[in-house]
C-alpha cells in the first residue's frame, strides 16, 4: 500500500550526523555471523603442521601415523599439491627488488617458524590437531637470520639457500641537495632509533572455509579477509579458473582486520583446493598461537636519522637511512615505501634524503598494520623535532610552528613519491590549525608550571607532541552497485568488506541523501564477489575516499532512473517528480505519489510476457566505480601527558589531546570510534607491544601472557578536537581516518617520557618504552 | 566403540541449564564449555579469542559468576546454570547495558563484545560503577582491539547506578 | 588449540580421589580451578592421560577462620577468600595479593590451593603462603602429612608433593595481635604476572619498632624466595627511610633473578628492592596510623 505521507514529507539530510550503527543489534545479542559460525553438517576441519625451525632443509615428512588416525580424512604436503607450487607474489614491488619465491606450502626449505609444512583434514579440530602431533618432520637446520642487523652483515648468515645476500631492495629518494645542505647547515643532530615488531591482533584470527559445487563447477570460499576480490583474483590464477567460477565471501561480520587480513596467505590457497579435492566443505580457523607465528606483523625498523637546521630551528635538511625487516618473504614493499614518504610530515624541508635497506630474515613475513610504516617515520621525525627544541632551548611546539606548511600553501609538493606511485603532493590541510587547537586544549603553559611543582614533590610528569600527515584513500578504485529490489527496497552493494567500521550504517546514510529516500528503505551488503564483480578491499584508510564517491555516483544515477520511472507511471514530466521517503511524488500535487514497490513491480518484476513502453527504465540497477587521481592526505596531532616512576620505570598515561583532520566527516560517531581505537594501538606500540625472537629465530611471545595488549586500565580516552579541511580530490571532500589515532601516538608518548625524565637526561630511542628500558635509560641497571 | 576410537574420545553424560533451558548431552571430556556452547548448542555468540583465558572474548556466567568458557570443560558443568550473551535480550528488548553499548558506540567488529557484556553483566549485579577508574577496572579483564574502550567506559557509567540491568 | 585426549574422572569423595591418584600417579593431574592447568592443556604443553576433577568432592571448599588460624580447602575459590570480610580484616596480605592475581573472571574459578600447588615462580600466592609460614596439608592413600610452605616449593612448577598426593587444605597460622601484611608488585599491566613482587607480614609495636617480619618475593628465581637477611635487618628497627634504602640494597644483592623477555635480571633485582622498600614503608605508615 502506498502511504502518501511517508513519501512526500520531504527528505532530511543524514550524512554528517552521528547515526547509531545498524550493525550493533546482531552483535550485541550474539547473532553476529562470523566465519566460524558457519555450520554445514558435512564440514571437515583443518589443522596445520607448521615449521618448528626458523631455517631448515626439510629432509622428509612422515605422515603415516597421522593418516592412520581414525577421523582423519587426509594429510597433505607439497608433494601431494604440486599444482599449487606457484609463487604468492608481493603486492607492491620495485624494479630493483630481489625476489624470494613464496609457495603456499614448504617444498623443501622452511624459512621461518610457523611456515606451512602440511595440512591435516579431519572430522573435527581436536582430531586434526592430534594428527598434527603425529606428523614427523626431519629438519636439517640451516644458519638463521634473526635480526635486520644480522641480515645486513656481509659476513652473516643468509636467510635463503641459493640467495647471494639478504637484501630485498635498496632504494633512495632525494629532494634538493641533502648532502650539500648537511655540510652547510649551522646545526646537525644525528640519532639512531629502533622500532620493535608488533602485531595486528584482531580478536578474531584469520579463517577460511570452502565448498565446491560440482554440478555448477563453482567454488565458494568464505574468507575472514579485508580484500575478498583480491583473494578471488589470486585464487583464479592459482586454480586456473575464471573469476566467475570462484566466489569469495567475507562474512557479514569479520572480527577486526588492522592490516594482516588484507594479505594473502598459503591457507587461502590450500583450504579451498582441498575442499574441491575431497568433495567436502572444509573450515580452517586460525588459533591464537598460529596468529602469532603466521599472520603478518609489522613495525621493525632501525633508523639512522640526521637533521640540519638553522639557529631559529628551521629545518634545512633531513637524511634518514633505515633498515626494514620484510621477514622470510616479501609480501610487498608497501610499508617501507610509506615510511620513506611519511618522514617529512607537515614540515617544509627543502632537502630530503630517504634511504631504505629492506632485507630478508628468518622470521614471519611482515606487512601492513594499522599505521603501515607511518608511525615509525613520524616517531623518527617527531623525536628529532624535540631534540632540535632541546638543542636550541626553544619550546617544542614553537620549533614545529616555525616549520609547518601553511594553510595557503596547498597543494604542496614534497618532492618525493608516495606508495601509490604518484608525486607526494598534499591535497589540503591546515597544520597550524591542528597545533593551535591542540595547544589551547591542553594548555601547555599551565602544564609546565605544574610539571615544575610536581618535580619538587618527586613526581615526574612530561608532555609530548606527535604531528603527522598521512596518505589515505589510495586507488585504484572502489565500486558500488545499487538496485531497486523486487520488494521495493534499495539494495546497496559494496565491493569493500568491513571489519567493524560500520559500512552498513554510513553508506546507508550517503545513499539516503543521494537518492533522497529514507535510510530505512536502504539495505547495505558487502564483501561478496558474487554480488559485484570488481573491488580492491579495505586497507590503507582508503575505502571512504574511494567507495563513498562511488556510492553517491551509483545512487545519483539510480535516482535519475527512478524519477524517469515515476514520471512514466504518473504521466507527468520528469521535472515534476521528486523522490522522498519511500517513493516519488508530483511536485505540484504532492498527494500524487508512486511508491518504490509500484515502480519495481512495473519495471523490475514486470509482467511475464507483457510489453512495456519503449525506453522504459527496466532493470533498475546502477554500478559505479570511483578512481581517485592520487592519495588524499589526512593529518593529526596528539599531545600526551604521562607520569613516569623513575624507581620502577612504569609509565602512566594521564591525558591525550588528539586533533585530526580527515576532511568532510560523514558520521562523527564512527570517525571518533576509529580515532579512539587507533590511539589504543599506538599506545600499545609506544609502551607495551613487542614480539621477541631468540637468536635461533624462535618466537618468544606467542600468547597474551607474553605479548601485552593494552587494556582499559592502561588507556585514557583521548580528548578529540575536530578540524575539517575537505579534500579537492573527490566530490565529497573525504579522506581516511582509520589510522589517524595510531600514527602520531608513539612519537607523542616517547617525547612525553623523555620530557618527564629530562632532569636525568635520559634518552629513549627504542620502542616500546618498557619499564626495563626506562630504568636502563636512567642508568640504574648498570 | 572400537579400540581405536577410544584414543580420541572420552564420553560423559551431562545435564545443565543454559539460558533457562535444560540441556542433556553426552560429550567428549576434552570439549571446552566454549566449544560446547558454540558447536553443540549452536549458541555462537560466545567467541574464542585466545583459548588460554587472557582475552575474555569467551566470558560467560556460570552459577552467577563470570568465567572464561575456554578454561572449563563442558563435562564439568553437570548441574550448573549457564548464561550466555544470547540470554541478555528478553522479548526483543535489549538490556540496559546492551542499549548503552549501542548508544555510546561501544563496539566495532563485535567479536569481543559478548565477553565484555557477560563480564559487565555479572559485575553490575554486585557493584556500582560511578567513575572512570571503576569503569576501567570492571573492563580490565577483557581485551578489545577496535574501540580503545572509550565507548565502553561511557556505556558503563551510563548504567552503573545500581539499577537493574536486565531491562 | 585443543587439548590432547585425556580420561576424565569425577570422584565424589576424597578417598576416591586418592585411589585414582594412587592408581595413575604421574599420569594424572588434579583439576581444581583449572585456570593455570587448562591453558597448558589447550597449548598441549601438558597432556596428562587422566584428569581428576575434585570439584565434585563435598567438603573441600571450606574457608574456616578459627583461633588456630585459617583453613582453606582445596576447592575454595580465590574469589571466596578475597571476598571474606574476616580475611580482609585479619589477613590483609592475602586480600591485597589476591586482587592482583589475574582478573576477577579468573579468580571466580581459580582456587587458592591450586595456585599454590601449581607453584608458578612468578605467581603471587606462593610468596604469600611462604611469608605467612602457612602449612600445606597433603593427603594420599598412604596417609596425611603437613608440609611447611618453606619446604613446599622445589622449582618452577615443581613441589614437594608426591605424584599420589592431593593438597586438601592450606592452613594459615594465627597472627599475633597487631600483625599486618601487604603485597606490593610491579606488573606491565593490571593482572599480569609480576615483574617483581613481595609479600610482607610484620608486627610493628606501638613504639614503631619491628617485632617480627617475614618477606617473600615472586619472580626472582625458580621458587618464591624468603628475604631473611633483609628481614633481620628490619627487625628491631623503626624502619627509618635510611634503613629502608639499606634494605633495598641488601635485597638487590641477595637475589639472583633470571633474564626473560619481560625484564632483565638487573631490572628484577633493582625493582624487587624497590617493592620491598615500598611494602615496608606501607607497613610502617599503617602502623603509625593505627596508633594515631
Amino acid at each position: 500500500m502506498t502511504d502518501t505521507t511517508t513519501i512526500s514529507s520531504g527528505h532530511k539530510t543524514v550524512t554528517g550526523t552521528g547515526v547509531k550503527r545498524r550493525e550493533d543489534r546482531r552483535l550485541l545479542t550474539g547473532e553476529g555471523k562470523f566465519l566460524d559460525d558457519l555450520n554445514f553438517s558435512e564440514f571437515l576441519e583443518a589443522a596445520i603442521v607448521r615449521s618448528t625451525v626458523a631455517h631448515a632443509r626439510v629432509r622428509s615428512i612422515d605422515v603415516s601415523g597421522a593418516i592412520d588416525l581414525p577421523g582423519v580424512a587426509g594429510v597433505y604436503t607439497a608433494g601431494d599439491l604440486e599444482e599449487l607450487l606457484q609463487n604468492l607474489p608481493p603486492k607492491v614491488v620495485h624494479p630493483d627488488m630481489s625476489h624470494r619465491v613464496r609457495f603456499p606450502i614448504v617444498l623443501d626449505e622452511a624459512c621461518y617458524v610457523g611456515e606451512i609444512i602440511a595440512v591435516v583434514v579431519a572430522e573435527n579440530r581436536r582430531i586434526a590437531e592430534d594428527a598434527v602431533d603425529l606428523v614427523i618432520v626431519d629438519y636439517e637446520p640451516l644458519p638463521v637470520v634473526a635480526s635486520t642487523a644480522s641480515a645486513l652483515d656481509k659476513d652473516g648468515p643468509i636467510a635463503h639457500l641459493d640467495a647471494p645476500d639478504n637484501v630485498c631492495v635498496h632504494i633512495t629518494q632525494k629532494a634538493g641537495d641533502p648532502d650539500g645542505a648537511l655540510l652547510s647547515a649551522p646545526h646537525v643532530l644525528s640519532e639512531t632509533f629502533v622500532i620493535s615488531r608488533g602485531g595486528g591482533h584482531s580478536m578474531e584470527g584469520r579463517a577460511v572455509a570452502a565448498r565446491f559445487d560440482e554440478v555448477a563447477g563453482e567454488l565458494t570460499v568464505w574468507d575472514a579477509t579485508q580484500a575478498p576480490h583480491y583473494a578471488r583474483q589470486m585464487l583464479a590464477v592459482f586454480y586456473e579458473m575464471t573469476e566467475d567460477q570462484i566466489r569469495v565471501i567475507a562474512p557479514e561480520d569479520v572480527g577486526g582486520g588492522f592490516g594482516p587480513k588484507a594479505q594473502f596467505y598459503g591457507e587461502e590457497v590450500l583450504i579451498p583446493f582441498l575442499a574441491k579435492k575431497l568433495g567436502r566443505p572444509i573450515k580452517w580457523i586460525e588459533d591464537r598461537w598460529e596468529n602469532f607465528v603466521s599472520s603478518a606483523p609489522e613495525r621493525t625498523q632501525t633508523h639512522r636519522m640526521s637533521v640540519g637546521f638553522d639557529d631559529e630551528g628551521k629545518l634545512i635538511v633531513i637524511k634518514d637511512i633505515f633498515e626494514h625487516d620484510q621477514g622470510a618473504y616479501c609480501l610487498g614493499l608497501q610499508v617501507p615505501s610509506i615510511t620513506m614518504s611519511t618522514l617529512p610530515g607537515p614540515y617544509k624541508i627543502a632537502n630530503i634524503h630517504s634511504e631504505l635497506f629492506s632485507c630478508y630474515t628468518n622470521m614471519v613475513p611482515t606487512s601492513s598494520l594499522r599505521g603501515a610504516g607511518r608511525p615509525q617515520a613520524v616517531y623518527v621525525m617527531e623525536r628529532m623535532m624535540d631534540r632540535i627544541a632541546e638543542h636550541l632551548g626553544i619550546a617544542p611546539e614553537e620549533v614545529r610552528r616555525r616549520n609547518l606548511i601553511q594553510a595557503d600553501e596547498f597543494p604542496y609538493a614534497v618532492g618525493l613519491l608516495f606508495r601509490d606511485g604518484s608525486p607526494l603532493t598534499y591535497d589540503s590541510g591546515n597544520y597550524p590549525g591542528l597545533l593551535e587547537k591542540a595547544e589551547s586544549r591542553i594548555d601547555l603553559s599551565a602544564f609546565r608550571d605544574r610539571q615544575i611543582r610536581e618535580r619538587k614533590e618527586g613526581r615526574f610528569l612530561g608532555v609530548g607532541i606527535g604531528m603527522c600527515v598521512e596518505g589515505t584513500g589510495l586507488g585504484p578504485y572502489e565500486g558500488a552497485r545499487v538496485r531497486l529490489t523486487n520488494f521495493g527496497r534499495i539494495m546497496l552493494t559494496l565491493a569493500a568488506a568491513p571489519q567493524g567500521q560500520g559500512y552498513q550504517t554510513v553508506y546507508a546514510q550517503l545513499a539516503a541523501d543521494a537518492l533522497n529516500l529514507d535510510m530505512d528503505v536502504i539495505d547495505v551488503r558487502h564483501g561478496d564477489t558474487g554480488n559485484i564483480p570488481f573491488g580492491q578491499g579495505t586497507f590503507g584508510s582508503r575505502v571512504t575516499a574511494n567507495a563513498a564517491p562511488a556510492v553517491v555516483d551509483a545512487c545519483t544515477q539510480l535516482k535519475g532512473d527512478l524519477v524517469k520511472a515515476a514520471s512514466m507511471l504518473l504521466g507527468v514530466p520528469v521535472d515534476q517528480i521528486e523522490l522522498s521517503g519511500t517513493g516519488a511524488f508530483v511536485v505540484d500535487d504532492p498527494e500524487r505519489t508512486m511508491s518504490l514497490l509500484e515502480i519495481t513491480r512495473a519495471f523490475n518484476v514486470g509482467r511475464h510476457g507483457i510489453a512495456v513502453k519503449p525506453g522504459s527504465p527496466v532493470g533498475l540497477e546502477r554500478t559505479a566505480y570511483f578512481t581517485p587521481e592520487r592519495a588524499a592526505y589526512s593529518s593529526s596531532i596528539n599531545i600526551c601527558v604521562v607520569e613516569v616512576d623513575p624507581e620502577t620505570g612504569m609509565v602512566e598515561l594521564l591525558r591525550s589531546v588528539l586533533v585530526h583532520d580527515c576532511g568532510t566527516v560523514l558520521n562523527p560517531l564512527l570517525v571518533d570510534g576509529q580515532v579512539y581505537g587507533g590511539f589504543a594501538h599506538g599506545v600499545g606500540n609506544a609502551l607495551y607491544e613487542e614480539m621477541h625472537f631468540d637468536e635461533s629465530g624462535q618466537p618468544q611471545t606467542v600468547s597474551y601472557l607474553d605479548y601485552a595488549l593494552p587494556g582499559a586500565l592502561e588507556l585514557v580516552t583521548p580528548e578529540l578536537v575536530d578540524q575539517e579541511t575537505p579534500s579537492p580530490l573527490n566530490p565529497l571532500g573525504v579522506k581516511g581516518v582509520g589510522e589517524s589515532g595510531t600514527i602520531p601516538t608513539p612519537a607523542a608518548i616517547a617525547n612525553a617520557v623523555e620530557d618527564a625524565l629530562r632532569p636525568f637526561g635520559a634518552r629513549f630511542n627504542r620502542l616500546p618504552i618498557t619499564p626495563m628500558r626506562v630504568l636502563d635509560a636512567l642508568g640504574v641497571l648498570d | 566403540m572400537t579400540e581405536q576410537e577410544q584414543i580420541t574420545t572420552d564420553l560423559h553424560p551431562l545435564h545443565l541449564t543454559v539460558n533457562g533451558k535444560d540441556v542433556d548431552s553426552v560429550l567428549d571430556s576434552r570439549i571446552s564449555l566454549a566449544d560446547f556452547l558454540r558447536h553443540e548448542l549452536r549458541l555462537t555468540g560466545t567467541h574464542l579469542g585466545c583459548e588460554q583465558g587472557s582475552c575474555g572474548a569467551c566470558t560467560v556466567i556460570v552459577d552467577g559468576v563470570a568465567v572464561r568458557s575456554c578454561l572449563m570443560f563442558a563435562v564439568q558443568l553437570n548441574g550448573s546454570t549457564v548464561e550466555t550473551v544470547e540470554s541478555l535480550c528478553v522479548d526483543g528488548q535489549l538490556s540496559r547495558l546492551q542499549q548503552a553499548f549501542h548508544e555510546e558506540h561501544a563496539l566495532q567488529c563485535g567479536f569481543c563484545t559478548s565477553g565484555f557484556l557477560m563480564s559487565l553483566t555479572a559485575h553490575l549485579r554486585e557493584h556500582q560503577v560511578t567513575n572512570d577508574q571503576e569503569a576501567r577496572e570492571a573492563l580490565s579483564g577483557n581485551i578489545c582491539r577496535c574501540t580503545g574502550y572509550a565507548g565502553m567506559v561511557k556505556a558503563l557509567l551510563a548504567v552503573g547506578d545500581g539499577e537493574s540491568t536486565t531491562q | 588449540m585443543k587439548p590432547r585426549y585425556f580420561e576424565y574422572h569425577q570422584p565424589t569423595s576424597i578417598d576416591d580421589v586418592l585411589e585414582l591418584l594412587s592408581e595413575y600417579g604421574d599420569e594424572a593431574k588434579i583439576l581444581a580451578g583449572g585456570q593455570s592447568l587448562i591453558p597448558m592443556l589447550n597449548f598441549r604443553i601438558a597432556s596428562p592421560a587422566h584428569l581428576i576433577d575434585i570439584n565434585g568432592v563435598a567438603g573441600l571448599d571450606q574457608l574456616n577462620l578459627t583461633p588456630e588460624g585459617v583453613q582453606i580447602g582445596a576447592t575454595a575459590r580465590q574469589r571466596t577468600v578475597e571476598n571474606a570480610p574476616e580475611i580482609a580484616l585479619s589477613y590483609p596480605l592475602v586480600r591485597r595479593a589476591l586482587v592482583q592475581v589475574a582478573h576477577p573472571q579468573i579468580r571466580n574459578r581459580g582456587t587458592f590451593c591450586g595456585s599454590v600447588a601449581h607453584a608458578d615462580a612468578s605467581a603471587e600466592l606462593p610468596s604469600v603462603v611462604l611469608a605467612l609460614g602457612a602449612q600445606i596439608i597433603a593427603r594420599s592413600s598412604r596417609g596425611e602429612r603437613t608440609i611447611p610452605a618453606k619446604d613446599f616449593f622445589e622449582f618452577h612448577l615443581v613441589t614437594a608433593l608426591s605424584a599420589d598426593e592431593l593438597v586438601v587444605e592450606i592452613q594459615l597460622p594465627p597472627l599475633a595481635a597487631g600483625s599486618n601484611g601487604t603485597y606490593v608488585e610491579i606488573a606491565r599491566r593490571a593482572g599480569d604476572f609480576a615483574l617483581a613482587g613481595v609479600a610482607a607480614q610484620a608486627v610493628i609495636d606501638e613504639g614503631g619498632t619491628v617485632q617480627s617480619l617475614r618477606m617473600a618475593c615472586s619472580g626472582v628465581g625458580p621458587v618464591p624466595q624468603l628475604l631473611e637477611e633483609a628481614a633481620q635487618l628490619a627487625i628491631g628497627s623503626d624502619l627509618s627511610d635510611e634503613l629502608l634504602l639499606e634494605i633495598d640494597n641488601i635485597v638487590r644483592t641477595t637475589i639472583d633473578p633470571p633474564d626473560d623477555v619481560h625484564a632483565s635480571a638487573n631490572y628484577r633485582r633493582v625493582v624487587t628492592g624497590t617493592v620491598v622498600r615500598r611494602a615496608l614503608k606501607q607497613l610502617r605508615d599503617e602502623s603509625g596510623s593505627n596508633h594515631d
